[in-house]
């Protein structure tokens, strides 16, 4: 669970920073998706590392999701018959609670996301090859921006508890044995989830007023 | 001060069980959870009703035999008690109280509000002990150990075994038990010959009978003696290393 994260954090992050060139214009957005593709060309050839890294965050989506399933079952079966009172929780948080459906919330709004942006088949002025103008086709729609702002609510939320986890589960910096390093992980966890899913939602907001298009 | 009682009710491990309600009359301020209980099955017993069955064993919170859920928490609404030394005084008049056993399927419930907790057993036979020398006694100070590391594993130790981390837990994972049971012996010299093997055989053994972390940090709340994740985060870390290194085939330090 940690170590996917981790490498889906860094995924989410590089995305984040890759998509803030959309304000920077077109050409400079779509020599940036192209200058993907071309990643160490001539060495490898064309879409070579690109689909490395592709085929590597395939692989930490599916241990991802293998894991958090795995977890699911064995926590369900740990308590066959539940409470029969109303439970009286004390430190579990909402982020903490939802991650379940935040994450199915983020892994269904990634195939949307695909057949929206990658693929093309949710956005029916699909050109192939000019993502700024796919993108602003597609966030110009409301209903989308709307979904786009959503899922990335969700992904926030997911963020604040899961990279605060990674220390907790890795075994590290926690406040009896780094006293001086406790507050960072909270204080990482908000920052991250805030910087990733904030920024993130600029993006629609810019569409839907004009900033961006 | 009068109370209603919700109390689940269980004749034995197979039975479905329900709740009863009864009422609680006459409770004083100063008498301790139990002590509440014990008045209401003198009425029952007077009655020629079956009393309500649970754990109990020193009654100054030292034992860990006692644990109810009360009212959706463990071990009642005071932080850092047990059900034992949670007095009358947290509730007030007229109000209903809700009591049910620890709810897990390595905790099953033998009758009443009475579990099993011989899990618990199995993860500390399975690695909770120091090799000891045979001989004559060692001088009590022979071995010098840092204050720091003196303090961090009594906490640990101060786990009484009650249950409550599991009963807390949305996961039903002993985390927080098996954490304790580890850094009481892991943080100290005498500790560190099994370090290694204790930390593996004592995860797995946990891993066959509870749920698993997910970080809600419920536990620590729950727990009567306060103790923290921070031992969760330890035994994550020395269970790392033995794997990454495979350790306890080496016999490594």
């Amino acid at each position: 669970m940690a170590l996917t994260g981790i490498m889906l954090m860094g995924f989410v992050l590089f995305h984040m920073i890759g998509n803030l060139k959309m304000y920077l214009g077109a050409e400079d957005f779509n020599h940036y998706a192209e200058f993907l593709r071309q990643l160490l060309v001539p060495i490898i050839p064309p879409t070579g590392v690109l689909w490395i890294l592709r085929l590597g965050l395939i692989g930490a989506f599916a241990l991802h999701i293998q894991s958090a399933y795995a977890l699911t079952r064995i926590n369900h079966k740990a308590r066959p018959v539940n409470y029969k009172s109303p439970r009286d929780y004390v430190a579990v948080n909402w982020a903490a609670r939802t991650m379940r459906w935040s994450g199915i919330i983020v892994g269904l709004f990634l195939l949307w996301h695909l057949a929206d942006l990658t693929w093309g088949w949710a956005n029916p002025a699909f050109v192939d090859g000019n993502p700024y103008a796919n993108v602003v086709t597609s966030l110009s729609r409301a209903p989308i921006a709307a979904l786009y702002i959503l899922a990335n609510l969700a992904l926030g939320f997911h963020l604040y508890h899961g990279a605060w986890s990674i220390f907790q589960s890795l075994g590290s910096m926690s406040a009896r044995f780094n006293p001086r390093h406790n507050p960072l992980r909270r204080g990482f966890a908000a920052g991250f989830a805030i910087l990733v899913a904030g920024v993130n939602i600029t993006f629609p907001i810019a569409v839907l007023t004009g900033v961006v298009g | 001060m009068n109370l209603t009682l919700k109390v689940w009710r269980q004749s034995g491990p197979t039975d479905p069980g329900h709740f009863e309600t009864y009422e609680a009359t006459d409770v004083k301020d100063e008498m301790s959870f139990l002590e509440m209980l014990d008045l209401v099955n003198e009425n029952l017993i007077a009655d020629g009703h079956e009393p309500i069955t649970f754990d109990s064993d020193c009654r100054e919170g030292i034992c860990g035999t006692c644990g109810l859920m009360i009212n959706g928490q463990a071990h009642g609404p005071q932080k850092g008690t047990t059900t034992c030394q949670l007095h009358m005084r947290k509730f007030h008049d007229g109000e209903t109280v809700t009591i049910e056993p620890w709810r897990a399927a390595a905790f099953p419930v033998l009758k009443d509000l009475m579990v099993d907790r011989s899990a618990f057993d199995a993860i500390i036979q399975s690695g909770g002990f120091i090799t000891a020398d045979t001989g004559g006694p060692r001088d009590a100070n022979e071995i010098l150990i840092p204050k720091i590391a003196v303090d961090s594993a009594m906490d640990a130790a101060a786990c009484i075994g009650c249950g409550a981390c599991v009963a807390a837990c949305p996961n039903g994972a002993a985390q927080l038990f098996t954490s304790a049971k580890l850094a009481h012996l892991n943080l100290l010299p005498q500790g560190q010959a099994e370090r290694w093997k204790r930390t593996e055989d004592m995860v797995e053994t946990m891993e066959m009978f509870f749920g698993s972390c997910t970080n809600y940090g419920e536990c620590q709340e729950a727990c009567p003696k306060e103790i923290p994740i921070d031992f969760i985060a330890m035994m994550n870390r020395d269970f790392l290393k033995s794997k990454l290194k495979n350790r306890k085939l080496q016999g490594q330090r």
